[in-house]
């Protein structure tokens, strides 16, 4: 063996034998430490750290909950849902703008068959409009595309597929604006007391019926529990709960006289008349006076909803607005504000008769025309109608018996005239259970002369002012529904009801759950004697010779009581109105039919054909377009 | 000393019977022990973390580390029986080869996240600063028994401490902090053993103190980065580790999580979801203790850690048993390097200690690490039989001395 001297030393030294203690020392020590930490780490705060491996783990996907269907009186489906796959894009989790999302896009677009520049503009546009919802890139993409997509979640940030239930439309157009749209609860929404409990991404409506009655229709969201790897792919489902369908809520809507609504909206709004218009916007309400239940309700021109069934791209949503369109994202019953014409005078009955400015029988003499200060008033046309009474002022629409009741309300202290509008429903709300009612003006002296001080307008109230209200002209403005339960509460006998298009909520199998039956908003009183006259004038002038819509009713199978109007529009032509009451046998199928039409022309024009086509189909006689004779306003 | 009286032919065989019946190993068993339950273990802690790891093929990993661990223990059983003493003659080329395999793998390894540590090899990825521990061990080994008398000398341990650091510092530079820092522990830890007085691992200590100061204060602040920004944020996030659970500190997290949820029994290799969904990185190297802690509890932690134990006093016990100086000082650098791999890992994952980067010897896969290792416990092995045989022929001598 080759070994140095110094090599060879005695086997163990009592400086190693310290030394080798020493490090066995540390080795303990060391040891000692590593079991104290295990045994705080396993023992002691085992359950802590086994909760988080757990929540590293296990993610909850919400399965959307399909919403409630919307039924018809008789059950027929107005609005249900389709599932689609649809392609959404989380901006959040985007890669940076740049070329790794430029990449993803690319490889997307392959996926889904769209080019990237398309998917780039969806997602800028969306985001825009929607800050806080996911991208709908693309919808009703193949079930292979979403087995895709869904397994490779790591190799598409901010990409996710989903089984989405969307809206569906059956017939289109019929009451579009009624339904309103759905989407993504937004951040300040999910902070209001009617959304309590709504989980984030949770589809709610955003207007109309959707918006009133979400609460029921949205249902109860599902959960899926899966377990998700470090790259959140999925690897297994642990828990399921599914979801629950919302109610289906039936409307007090007729599908039938809905549509007939609309095809005579149609047909009436296509007459052509002098003024060259077509297709002009308008709106009609048929109602049942004893409860509020709209029976049928539209607004012309209409749209397609299904449009909805993506978030609306700013340009649809400019086209569905734009006045070259007609707006028909506008509802015009309940948000049209017009002057009401002559359909006003019932209205001025009420006030007349009830302040004791006249009785039914007091007699007026109308010679045509009337001077009230300097101003001097005519009837539409000139035509004398002689001494008359308030039936026959109804019955042949005398403006100069109306403009007499105008100024003689004007000096009765407490402006019954406006009272009395007020007290019918003008110029306040309705309460229909949609949003976006608006309450129309009720023009006042006290409305004026705050105007008038504020400088906004050239002079303060005077006479003329009540005398052009008192027949619907001027400053009135109104919407069809409110014209629609002014008519109803002098039918009803001074009961004003609450509109409501909702009827009630119910299981999947039709089975009642809840009964939407607001009261009425409150209760007017109107002397009999003076109802039965204004009932007996609006039932003269659609029956009886010279009557201004007697022609257009002639021969009808049902008792109409009814008032044209023609309201005077500055810078356009005039807008055809007819309100009326009608009902087969003894009060049999009572129904008031409130219909306007946009430059229309006078009330027996376009108005009253439209009623007849409505009240047709409610009362089963044959529909026949009937244009009036009547020149009156 | 020895007795060498003439004696009967009887008497001789009696002799050569005892020393037959009292030294028929020519191994420490509990060592070999250590080393096989340990290798059985990381084989069975492998077998069900690496399932998913290599699409189409679940056994990739646990077949390799298999076969590794047969290299390495065919490669034990040639070292143990190899007389490690001639070793010295060869220490300039061993600490020439290890230098320059370390420059050679900065100038053409593969580069892996990062740093290049290894040379691809067709079956296999070698990385030259493993076994450059070991060559360090020895060289450092040969070197102080070559100034035996001048141990006390300043000088000696300024050598010594010099030669570690050289390839301490070319291998921080691949950069691999962690093992870098093992080289500096075995120069540290052949010193010790070697009896350099107290006053020089002051002196050490504080150097080390203003070196640690220097790059992570004052460079930074006079504007020079001498660790990268993850390197410093990897050595302190151990220190505050919830600051920011997506980033360095998420390895950190994930593997204090896997441990933790492991609870007293463990939640079975199945349901260790930590490891099997991959939150846990790199769970079957460097944080491959996280695993035993997840599937087996603080139980399998204990085992684990008992045989680390039963390897180090062994270790330790071969380091008092050895014939000289030269293997005395081996011992002494293997159980250093050893211990300090198993205390730093272990630390590492329960967060304790900073991530580094330091497989946990036998149980982390791969092939550089484990065949060192056992090429390691190989030499462990040399040097204690070899002790027994030269203790057997001058028997007890040096127990009276002592």
């Amino acid at each position: 063996m080759l070994q140095l001297q110094e090599d060879r030393r005695p086997p163990i030294t009592p400086q190693l034998a310290l030394r080798v203690a020493v490090l066995g020392g540390v080795a303990l020590a060391l040891f000692a430490i590593v079991f104290f930490r295990l045994w705080y780490l396993q023992v002691l705060s085992g359950d802590k750290y086994l909760a988080q491996a757990n929540d590293n783990r296990v993610r909850d996907i919400t399965v959307p909950a399909p919403r409630g269907d919307i039924v018809d009186r008789n059950g027929n489906v107005l609005v249900d849902n389709r599932v689609s796959i649809a392609v959404q894009i989380e901006v959040q989790k985007l890669p940076p703008a740049g070329p790794r999302r430029a990449d993803l896009y690319r490889r997307l677009g392959q996926v889904i068959r769209l080019s990237p520049a398309k998917i780039a503009r969806e997602v800028d546009e969306q985001h825009k409009a929607l800050p806080y919802a996911n991208v709908a890139v693309k919808q009703d993409v193949p079930p292979a595309v979403f087995d895709y997509l869904f397994e490779r979640q790591n190799e598409f940030p901010g990409v996710t597929v989903e089984r989405v239930f969307l809206r569906r439309y059956p017939h289109k157009e019929l009451a579009a604006q009624l339904f309103g749209t759905v989407g993504q609860i937004s951040p300040d929404e999910l902070k209001l007391q009617r959304f309590k409990g709504v989980q984030q991404g949770t589809v709610v409506g955003q207007g109309g019926l959707e918006w009133s009655y979400d609460r029921w229709l949205r249902g109860t969201p599902g959960a899926t529990r899966v377990q998700v790897d470090a790259l959140g792919r999925p690897k297994g489902e642990l828990a399921v709960r599914e979801p629950v369908q919302g109610r289906q809520l039936k409307l007090s809507l007729d599908l039938d006289l809905q549509k007939a609504g609309q095809e005579a909206m149609a047909e009436a709004g296509g007459i052509p008349i002098t003024n060259g218009v077509q297709n002009r916007g308008g709106a009609f309400v048929a109602m049942d006076p004893r409860n509020g239940e709209v029976l049928a309700m539209g607004s012309y021109p209409s749209f397609d909803p299904n449009v909805f069934a993506k978030p609306l791209k700013e340009s649809t949503y400019k086209k569905l607005n734009s006045v070259e369109n007609g707006a028909p994202l506008v509802d015009r019953a309940i948000d049209g504000l017009y002057p009401t014409g002559s359909t006003m005078k019932a209205i001025t009955s009420v006030a007349s008769l009830q302040s004791g400015v006249i009785t039914p029988d007091t007699p007026i003499n109308d010679p045509g025309s009337i001077q009230i200060g300097n101003i001097v008033f005519k009837n539409a046309g000139g035509t004398a109608h002689g001494t008359i009474s308030l039936r026959t002022a109804l019955q042949v629409s005398s403006d100069v018996f109306f403009y007499t009741m105008g100024a003689r309300l004007n000096s009765v202290p407490g402006q019954p005239l406006q009272t009395w509008a007020r007290r019918l429903g003008l110029g306040r709300t309705t309460g229909i259970d949609l949003p976006g009612e608006t309450d129309g003006l009720v023009p006042s002296p006290a409305w004026r002369d705050r105007l008038y001080r504020k400088k906004l307008t050239d002079r303060p109230w005077s006479i003329g002012d009540n005398v052009n209200f008192a027949v619907g002209q001027g400053d009135l403005q109104a919407t069809p529904i409110q014209m629609a339960t002014a008519y109803s509460t002098i039918a009803a006998d001074g009961r004003v009801p609450t509109p409501h298009i909702g009827l009630h909520i119910e299981d999947a199998a039709g089975r009642l759950l809840q009964e939407v039956d607001p009261p009425p908003s409150r209760h007017v009183k109107i002397g009999e004697a003076n109802r039965q006259a204004i009932l007996d004038g609006l039932h003269l002038a659609a029956s009886a010779p010279g009557g201004t819509s007697a022609d257009v009713f002639a021969g009808f199978p049902a008792t109409v009581m009814g008032k044209t109007g023609t309201a005077e529009r500055p810078g356009q032509g005039d807008q055809s109105w007819y309100v009326c009451y009608a009902y087969q046998g003894d009060h049999q199928r009572p129904i008031v039919v409130a219909v306007t039409i946009e430059q229309g022309g006078f009330g027996a024009q376009a108005a009253a054909p439209a009623a007849r086509l409505i009240l047709s189909q409610w009362f089963g006689a044959a529909k026949k377009l009937v244009v009036g004779q009547s020149a009156t306003r | 000393m020895s007795t060498t009286s003439p004696r009967s032919p009887i008497h001789r065989r009696v002799d050569d019977l005892a020393q037959h019946q009292r030294a028929p190993l020519r191994f420490d068993p509990l060592l070999a022990l250590a080393a096989l339950g340990l290798v059985a273990c990381s084989l069975l802690v492998l077998a069900d973390a690496t399932r998913d790891d290599v699409p189409g093929s679940p056994h990739y990993f646990l077949y390799r580390q298999a076969a590794y661990a047969v290299v390495g223990l065919v490669l034990m059983v040639l070292i143990s029986r190899f007389d490690y003493s001639r070793l010295r003659e060869l220490r300039y080329g061993l600490y020439t080869s290890m230098i320059g395999l370390i420059l050679l793998v900065i100038a053409v390894g593969s580069t892996t996240r990062g740093s290049r540590r290894s040379f691809t090899l067709p079956f296999f990825s070698f990385q030259p600063s493993e076994l450059g521990k070991l060559l360090l061990i020895v060289a450092l080994a040969s070197f102080v028994v070559d100034r035996a008398r001048r141990l006390r000398d300043r000088d000696t341990t300024a050598r010594v401490m010099l030669a570690a650091l050289v390839p301490a510092a070319l291998v921080m530079l691949q950069p691999d902090l962690g093992t870098g820092l093992v080289y500096v522990v075995v120069g540290l830890a052949v010193l010790f053993v070697a009896g350099t007085s107290w006053r020089h691992f002051t002196a050490l200590g504080a150097l080390a103190v203003v070196a640690i100061l220097f790059t992570l204060v004052a460079a930074p602040a006079a504007g020079v980065q001498v660790l990268k920004p993850y390197q410093v944020q990897r050595l302190t996030g151990f220190i505050s580790p919830s600051s920011d659970p997506r980033d360095q500190t998420y390895q950190l997290n994930q593997s204090r999580i896997a441990i933790g949820s492991g609870e007293k029994t463990g939640r079975g290799p199945e349901k260790a979801t930590q490891t099997r969904l991959n939150f846990l990185p790199e769970h079957h190297t460097d944080f491959i203790f996280a695993v035993v802690g997840e599937s087996f509890g603080f139980l399998g932690a204990a085992v684990v850690l008992s045989l680390y134990a039963l390897l180090i006093w062994r270790g330790l016990r071969v380091l008092t048993m050895a014939k000289n100086l030269f293997g005395a000082l081996i011992a002494g650098g293997i159980v250093a390097m050893l211990m300090f791999q198993v205390f730093i890992n272990v630390g590492m994952t329960i967060g304790i200690a900073p991530i580094t980067g330091i497989p946990l010897p036998l149980m982390s896969y791969g092939g550089s690490s484990v065949i060192v290792t056992f090429l390691s416990l190989g030499l462990l092995q040399a040097i204690y039989a070899q002790g027994r045989e030269a203790s057997a022929r001058k028997p007890r001598a040096a127990a009276g001395l002592a």
